[in-house]
């Protein structure tokens, strides 16, 4: 075991993490742990933009933003912390496009802009074009960005470190970090890394369902490290599936598509979003149409012999159009479907893709043990964390924002309180559980497989909390679950080496998977409305009386060691806006 | 838009049975054995599916300890990069169709860079070069602009190729020069230097093109267009490569 010490540690390295480095780096000694390569990260699959009012295009201002923001969530943001992310987009874009970042131009040499779903001009009178963007590769832009700005900065990197813990020490009877627990994957070495502050930028968690746009690398290990330490989850049962994935596959198709006039039709070739959202049609928020999809799927209205996808219609615009806009994900549709996009619709269905949900934390990153106290040196950022900016339902362009905003905010944070303080003492065997952990798995020899319980994992999660949920459901899901967590403590893995044990890995990350599953089912049984990305159809109506409020799931350990999740409720900051009835 | 009944994909899968694919993987576990070996797996495939899929059925299914990098799956993160069927590609955007299924598919680790475990391969000479061609933009403003730095369209256009890349190093492990002396920077580098050279933000250009001017730069690129047949991304790696040694010797870029 090997024990280092540095001001701050940063766990991840996707664009929240390297945005933080880049503040913290230049404000105190910090080492960026990653599970990935730093440009592996999955910012990288963000394709569509970076929504802030530049104004460069047309009329538009960070209220406006604000507003779309608030309303595209189903007004569960908390209103101050969004006021922050659309006031901050503009330097957060301008400050990219310093570094480096190529975005595309208007003919006048300023960044041009287009639009996006949810995104509208005085308060939804209709859409407006807020998304900075780079072709249709705006993540892999800013995650390269950030990496070449980290190199320029001489960011310390520990490359393939794996967190599975993070340390708590009680000061005074307050819970406050005092470092994490890595595995190098590489040599398999165990090694503690003190530090007066810990920034998680990890990013989420969305194996835990089958069709997905995220990596396999997405497996919820800071949420999982944070959670089983103590840290309530916030708001875990909201989950955005974007409407158009690859149909089976959950490879994204930006939205940008129907940003630039892409259509989505049914199998009678119907506009059938003017019948759900008259004004802003195919460019409502994701929630809104990845349900109305779903309708038209279950009223049979779907394509194909199965009748189980629709179409994302692009055949109308200009084949120039889509080489220059549009090129990786009409290259997407060749490879993989065989498409060719000129010429046919792409079959597309929902793809699990965010979640809204996470560590909760203030506007300045820091992370909250319950819903006011703070953790002292305790930060998170990005998909990992919950501002709440997202509230119910996330904007498109609003992640790739948010990683910006909030990565640059704790970064700067996490660094000046590293300057405050003397390091706090590590408890005593710090890595005693990540040592049992391993030692566990490598010697088991029980009869069930990763893969199988992972496979039984995504199954039910896409069957029964996917975009339409009841009681029912989500109960199935509750007690498959349970079962699974059952069969898990008797999984084993064949590989028993130490060097590049990936198959440990996997085992690691299903148990990150199984836990995160439970929280996030438990707090979808317990609200009974329908909110952004949490649609009840025994509750088909948002309930602002009962449910206008934050979950806030904590996990409990009983005397025999059983676990339970409790939830409690956070209110949510409301600054500007009344709640409305949600309209596109 | 026409309304099909059924669509081109729908038509093509149910044309498309499971068929038995033969993967053969060079395998190589120091703490196991010294020296490598092949293995064969055989695998119930559909033909459209992903070589990388090939390798999470063996993966999950029948060997737990087969090792390889992999995060996205679809081409973006360049995590995947192998030689398959003696080819540079990404393992998740080559389907098996594509490669030959009726004769065994060979997969084995990129050339030129120190296997550690079956596919996974040392990345940090690789890494190495990108950083000391300085990939990033360096500006002599004295007055930072408030606002964005302008640039025309056309200007962004210059290097637009070049900003694709994903660093997965199938460019630089397909390079014969770069197999018989790993000092030389190899495709991928030069690529970046390019992406920064030909930007008409940046003013490190001379400084970049004097990195690339050294005995292991530009000048040993013999130009066999293995990097430009390897790159997954589409990048003209050659042409960018030509397009700096045009630049160092016209000083014009």
């Amino acid at each position: 075991m090997k024990i280092h010490k540095y001001d701050t540690v940063i766990v991840g390295a996707g664009g929240a993490g390297m945005r933080a480095a880049i503040e913290s780096t230049k404000r105190s000694r910090t080492a960026v742990l990653t599970k990935l390569y730093p440009t592996r990260s999955h910012t990288g699959a963000a394709q569509g933009g970076m929504a802030a009012a530049l104004a460069n295009v047309e009329e538009d201002n960070w209220e406006w933003h604000t507003f779309d923001t608030v309303k595209g969530g189903d007004y569960l943001v908390d209103q101050d912390a969004a006021e922050i992310l659309a006031k901050e987009a503009i330097d957060a874009v301008l400050d990219l496009e310093k570094m480096g970042l190529p975005f595309n131009r208007t003919p006048n040499g300023t960044i041009d802009q287009r639009r996006f779903g949810g995104h509208t001009r005085n308060h939804g009178e209709a859409p407006v074009r807020r998304s900075c963007y780079a072709a249709d590769r705006t993540g892999h832009m800013i995650l390269q960005t950030l990496y070449q700005n980290c190199v320029k900065e001489g960011v310390e990197f520990f490359n393939e470190f794996y967190v599975l813990d993070q340390l708590i020490t009680e000061v005074d009877g307050v819970k406050t970090s005092s470092g994490v627990v890595a595995y190098e994957l590489a040599t398999g070495e165990i090694h503690v890394f003190q530090a007066k502050s810990v920034i998680y930028a990890s990013g989420g968690t969305g194996k835990f369902f089958k069709v997905t746009s995220n990596a396999h690398t997405l497996t919820g290990d800071g949420q999982a490290a944070c959670f089983r330490r103590g840290i309530p989850l916030e708001d875990m049962e909201f989950f955005q599936f974007h409407p158009t994935g690859i149909w089976r596959m959950g490879i994204l198709l930006t939205e940008g598509a129907r940003g630039e006039g892409g259509i989505l039709r049914n199998k009678d070739g119907e506009r059938f979003m003017e019948k759900y959202a008259p004004v802003m049609k195919d460019l409502a928020s994701r929630d809104v149409v990845s349900r109305s999809i779903y309708t038209e799927i279950r009223e049979g209205r779907g394509c194909g012999p199965e009748g189980d996808h629709v179409y994302l219609d692009l055949t109308h615009l200009p084949p120039e159009q889509l080489d220059a806009k549009l090129p990786d994900i009409t290259e997407f549709a060749r490879t993989y479907l065989g498409i060719e996009p000129y010429t046919d619709p792409i079959p597309i269905q929902p793809t699990a893709h965010y979640a809204m949900g996470g560590i909760p934390t203030n506007v300045e990153g820091e992370v909250l043990a319950d819903n006011t106290t703070v953790v002292p040196g305790l930060y998170a950022a990005g998909e990992v964390a919950c501002v709440s900016v997202h509230g119910a339902n996330r904007l498109g362009t609003n992640s790739l924002l948010d990683i910006n905003v909030f990565g640059r905010r704790a970064g700067i944070a996490a660094a000046d309180y590293a300057h405050t303080v003397d390091f706090v003492d590590l408890p005593e065997n710090p890595a005693g559980m990540v040592v049992a952990q391993i030692e566990r798995l490598r010697d088991a020899t029980g009869t069930e497989r990763v893969a199988d319980i992972r496979r039984e994992l995504q199954e039910t999660m896409d069957a029964n909390v996917m975009v339409f949920r009841t009681e029912q459901t989500i109960k199935t899901a509750v007690e498959k679950i349970a079962e699974l967590r059952e069969r898990y403590r008797h999984v084993s893995i064949q590989d028993k080496g130490k060097r590049f044990n990936t198959d440990l890995l996997e085992a690691i990350e299903l148990g990150n998977l199984l836990e995160l599953a439970e929280v996030m089912a438990v707090s979808a049984l317990a609200r009974k409305e329908s909110r952004g990305g949490h649609y009840r159809e025994d509750y088909p109506n948002r309930d602002d009386v009962n449910f206008m409020r934050h979950t806030m799931a904590y996990r409990e350990v009983g005397d025999d060691g059983s676990e339970t999740v409790r939830l409690d409720y956070k209110p949510v900051v409301q600054t500007r806006y009344q709640p409305m009835e949600r309209k596109y | 838009m026409a309304t099909p009944v059924l669509d081109k994909a729908e038509a093509a899968s149910a044309a498309s049975p499971y068929i038995t694919v033969t993967l053969r993987i060079r395998r190589f576990n120091p703490e196991v054995a010294a020296e490598p070996h092949w293995e064969d797996f055989q695998l119930e495939m559909d033909p459209k599916e992903r070589v990388l899929d090939g390798l999470n059925k063996i993966k999950w299914d029948l060997d737990g300890t087969l090792t390889y990098r992999r995060s996205c799956a679809h081409g973006i993160c360049g995590s995947d990069a192998m030689r398959i069927n003696g080819k540079n590609r990404l393992a998740c955007k080559t389907l098996i169709k594509d490669v030959n299924p009726g004769k065994p598919i060979t997969v084995e680790p990129i050339k030129g860079l120190t296997a550690l475990k079956d596919l996974v391969v040392d990345m940090e000479p690789f890494f190495q070069a990108y950083r000391d061609v300085m990939p990033f933009l360096i500006t002599n403003d004295t007055n930072e602009p408030t606002r964005e730095r302008l640039q025309s369209p056309e200007d962004r256009e210059r290097f637009d190729d070049t900003t694709k890349c994903i660093l997965c190093a199938a460019c630089t492990s397909s390079c014969p020069v770069f197999w018989n002396d790993g000092q030389y920077f190899g495709p991928a580098a030069i690529v970046n230097a390019h992406r920064f050279i030909f930007d008409s933000r940046d003013d490190a250009g001379e400084q970049r093109l004097e990195i690339l001017n050294d005995r292991d730069g530009v000048w040993r690129c013999r130009t066999t267009f293995n990097c430009t047949d390897a790159c997954p991304r589409g990048i003209e790696v050659t042409k960018a490569i030509q397009e700096v040694k045009r630049a160092l010797i016209t000083r014009r870029f």
